[in-house]
């Protein structure tokens, strides 16, 4: 990808990378077979779902007919989908300091043709109100890992509204990043869903990764409104109890609205309240060592996200808009967080910040989507004394199509060509905004 | 158009009751379709909402088009994996209708039943859309048949209101049961294993297989009594299961709906009134023509 002279573009790359191609989207033509469906009756394109696939989702990957239940399937049905992504792609940063060349500060661009990770998914029903999802997936060069492992209880006692989930798994975002519908190494991921102003290290609250806990969810029976609240281990979803024994809340709700032929459009709220540690007894090397470095984390102190959703639908155009709210505790406001037993250095303060986020459709028709967003971090405090105020202050654009010529019950296949761009106030290493853009072509597949 | 009421003589060969309607397909074009596409005969009307067909086009397209295909014939690319097989809305004809047997359903049937959905069968319910849209698609579905042009829906057949659950009803109803032979095909104890059970067809001429009252599953066309009334007094068109609104009197076909809810799983007023009853299963032998 990059030459490994440049460790500043690769970190961040990497970094990028990762994030993109963990963020394992669930477009599952195992479930179009199932029932005999096309992708497009669940996803608006996919993997993004639609109102009737949030629906289908919320019922436990069920229809709500007897269907449901794996024992309609021929013996030889497995439920399992791949998918992974051939592209090529450009990616540039302005300012990338380099230990070569005559001077500090050089741009750099790398090209060519690259994969993606792959997903694998698993999911559906073991019984009827019983359901299921692992997904395993790799990054682009084969490492594996557990992206989401969960099963469900459906429709307890006869009833939508309580249904409650175990795992790993996606936290209930109206708008998931996990089906994403752009895929640079910018945009795969929602930076409202992950920010943190510059020296915050409480990487525990990130909307946007999936989580390991138990859900509550409820619903009516046609999903107009809808509520969870899910409890959750302070760990990033990093498995083998890797860092303190804190813990997280998560809370969601939101309405449709029925507005004619316009369609149905919905405003929700969620909030995350938590807490995480500050320092930890053992670094990685001694007796309680994890897979994550450290263990035996200490002193607990407290986040919180809180965000409000829309899904606006206009015919043909729709419109995803997400606003939050983030605030760290004040020992999170330097890399490494201070610990929680040594007094606060003077000036310190808790960072807290806003994101806005308008993501736009135009469906063509069921088979070409194009699609732009926007995101803006804004830092509201600093953590850290003497740093300039707008430091850290993010805007992101995108655009792009994705063109699906094969859309049939039993595998999807798209065309997609992306561009975005970041800007980030402050950040290169002379202090200046950095910048950088990606762009992709690439051919999506499932199967 | 053709009309299947309970008759039985006919009921004595089951079998050939689906094998004798078996229908040719309607030849119907695309072109003709586009041109009703345009005519009044093909809006909707639902309470105060007017479907526009076109309105639909992609809606439909986009949910539908998979199984019912691109002219309405039933004909879509998941159709050779689902049974029973899709509805072929060019020949209009319809289980879920409040109206008498081989008439066209209202516009309320079809929007209803597309929300609904048809349990035991690949057809979700398709409860997320609008009104607006669910009304648009009643249009849409209605451009597919040369039939909307030319009859109009048949009257809805009235019910009386719900009488209140007696013994004495619970036990009429099971003699209603025995006496129009609901049981040669739905069993003594329905449990879907009459003798004419594993007879039957449908207008296309596959084997169905008739509701069975002691699984409980959900009716295709409704859960409540009354549709429950419905359901035998019009017939599920396209099936064996007949229309029986000239052999059942409407007070009589409401002590049916409380002996048949007798038969199912779950527990029911009519099934507390009627425990101390001690009903025993009809006797096939003692019943008949
Ligand atoms: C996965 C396949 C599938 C899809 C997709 C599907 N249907 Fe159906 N539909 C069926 C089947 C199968 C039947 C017949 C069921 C039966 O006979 O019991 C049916 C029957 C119907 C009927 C006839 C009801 C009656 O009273 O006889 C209507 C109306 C209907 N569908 C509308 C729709 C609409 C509108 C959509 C799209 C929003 C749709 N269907 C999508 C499979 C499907
Ligand atoms: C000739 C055979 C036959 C007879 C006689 C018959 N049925 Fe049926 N019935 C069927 C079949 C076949 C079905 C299933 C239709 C389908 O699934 O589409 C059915 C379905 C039903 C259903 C389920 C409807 C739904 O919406 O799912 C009910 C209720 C029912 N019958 C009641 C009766 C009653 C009451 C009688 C007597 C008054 C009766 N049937 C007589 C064949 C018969």
């Amino acid at each position: 990808m990059t030459s490994s002279r440049n460790t500043v573009l690769a970190a961040l790359l990497s970094a990028a990378f990762l994030l993109t191609f963990s963020s394992s989207a669930s477009a599952l033509p195992a479930f179009a077979r199932k029932y005999g469906l096309r992708c497009s009756a669940c996803h608006e394109a996919w993997p993004m779902l639609n109102y009737f696939g949030q629906k289908f989702k919320d019922n436990g990957y069920q229809l709500m007919n007897d269907r449901d239940s794996p024992i309609w399937q021929n013996p030889s049905y497995w439920p399992a989908t791949f998918r992974i992504t051939p592209q090529w792609h450009r990616e540039s940063t302005d300012k990338v300091s380099v230990d070569t060349a005559l001077t500090g500060l050089q741009q750099i661009t790398s090209h060519g043709f690259d994969l993606s990770g792959l997903d694998f998914h698993t999911g559906g029903t073991l019984e009827k109100n019983v359901s299921f999802y692992v997904l395993p997936s790799s990054d682009s060069s084969g490492n594996f890992h557990f992206e989401t492992v969960m099963a469900r209880l459906d429709n307890l006692f006869g009833s939508s509204w309580l249904n409650l989930k175990l795992g790993k798994f996606e936290l209930d975002n109206l708008i998931s990043e996990k089906r994403i519908l752009t895929l640079t190494n910018i945009s795969g991921v929602y930076q409202t869903y992950h920010f943190r102003p510059p020296n915050d290290s409480n990487f525990y609250g990130q909307i946007g990764d999936n989580q390991l806990g138990l859900e509550y969810m409820g619903h009516s029976a046609d999903d107009r409104t809808r509520i969870s609240a899910s409890l959750l281990s302070s760990n990033d979803g990093q498995v083998g109890l890797p860092s303190s024994n804190g813990y997280t809340g998560f809370f969601s709700a939101s309405q449709a609205f029925d507005t004619g032929r316009l369609g149905v459009q919905r405003v929700g709220f969620y909030a995350m309240a938590g807490e995480a540690p500050t320092y930890f007894l053992t670094t990685s090397g001694g007796p309680l060592a994890t897979p994550f470095g450290n263990a035996g984390g200490r002193g607990n102190r407290s986040f919180s996200r809180e965000g409000f959703v829309g899904l606006f639908y206009l015919g043909k155009l729709d419109f995803l808009a997400v606003t939050q709210h983030g605030s760290d505790s004040a020992y999170f406001a330097a890399t490494p967080s201070i610990p929680a037993n040594t007094p606060l250095p003077a000036g310190t303060q808790s960072p807290t910040w806003n994101g806005y986020m308008v993501e736009t459709h135009y469906v063509y028709n069921p088979q070409l989507i194009f699609i732009q967003r926007s995101e803006f971090e804004r830092v509201s405090q600093q953590g850290l004394p003497g740093v300039a105020s707008d430091t850290g202050n993010l805007n992101m654009f995108t655009f792009g199509y994705r063109w699906y010529p094969i859309m049939n019950p039993r595998a999807g296949f798209a065309f997609h060509n992306e561009y975005s761009w970041l800007r980030q106030r402050k950040t290169a290493p002379d202090g200046s905004d950095l910048t950088s853009s990606s762009l992709f072509l690439g051919f999506d597949f499932d199967f | 158009m053709r009309r299947k009421s309970f008759d039985c003589r006919r009921l004595a060969a089951a079998a050939a009751v689906g094998g004798m309607s078996l229908l040719g397909r309607a030849q119907v074009t695309e072109y003709q379709q586009h041109q009703w596409l345009n005519t009044p005969a093909a809006s909707s009307h639902i309470g105060n909402l007017t479907g526009r067909p076109k309105a639909a086009a992609m809606v439909y397209r986009r949910y539908c088009v998979v199984c019912h295909g691109e002219l309405g014939d039933g004909n879509g690319e998941s159709a050779q994996w689902v049974d029973p097989k899709p509805r072929d809305f060019t020949l209009a004809i319809f289980k879920c209708r409040s109206t008498p047997t081989g008439t066209l359903p209202t516009d309320e049937d079809i929007y209803d039943t597309i929300a609904r959905g048809l349990d035991r069968s690949n057809m979700p319910p398709w409860n997320t859309f609008t009104r607006q849209e669910r009304a648009d698609l009643v249009a849409w579905i209605k451009h597919f048949s040369p039939r909307w042009q030319t009859e109009k829906p048949g009257q809805r057949i009235e019910i009386p209101p719900e009488p209140e659950i007696t013994p004495e009803r619970i036990k009429a109803g099971q003699d209603v049961y025995a006496r129009v032979q609901c049981w040669k095909c739905h069993g003594a104890e329905g449990r879907a294993n009459g003798p004419s059970a594993s007879t039957l067809q449908d207008d296309l001429g596959r084997p169905i297989l008739p509701y069975n009252f002691a699984e409980g599953g959900r009716f295709k066309c409704g859960t409540t009594d009354r549709d429950l009334y419905r359901i035998f007094m019009t017939g599920m068109d396209g099936t064996p299961m007949p229309s029986f609104a000239d052999n059942i009197k409407p007070e009589e076909a409401w002590n049916l709906v409380f002996y048949l809810r007798t038969l199912q799983p779950f527990p029911s007023k009519q099934k507390e009134i009627a425990k101390p009853l001690g009903l025993k299963p009809i006797n096939p032998n003692a019943t008949g023509p």
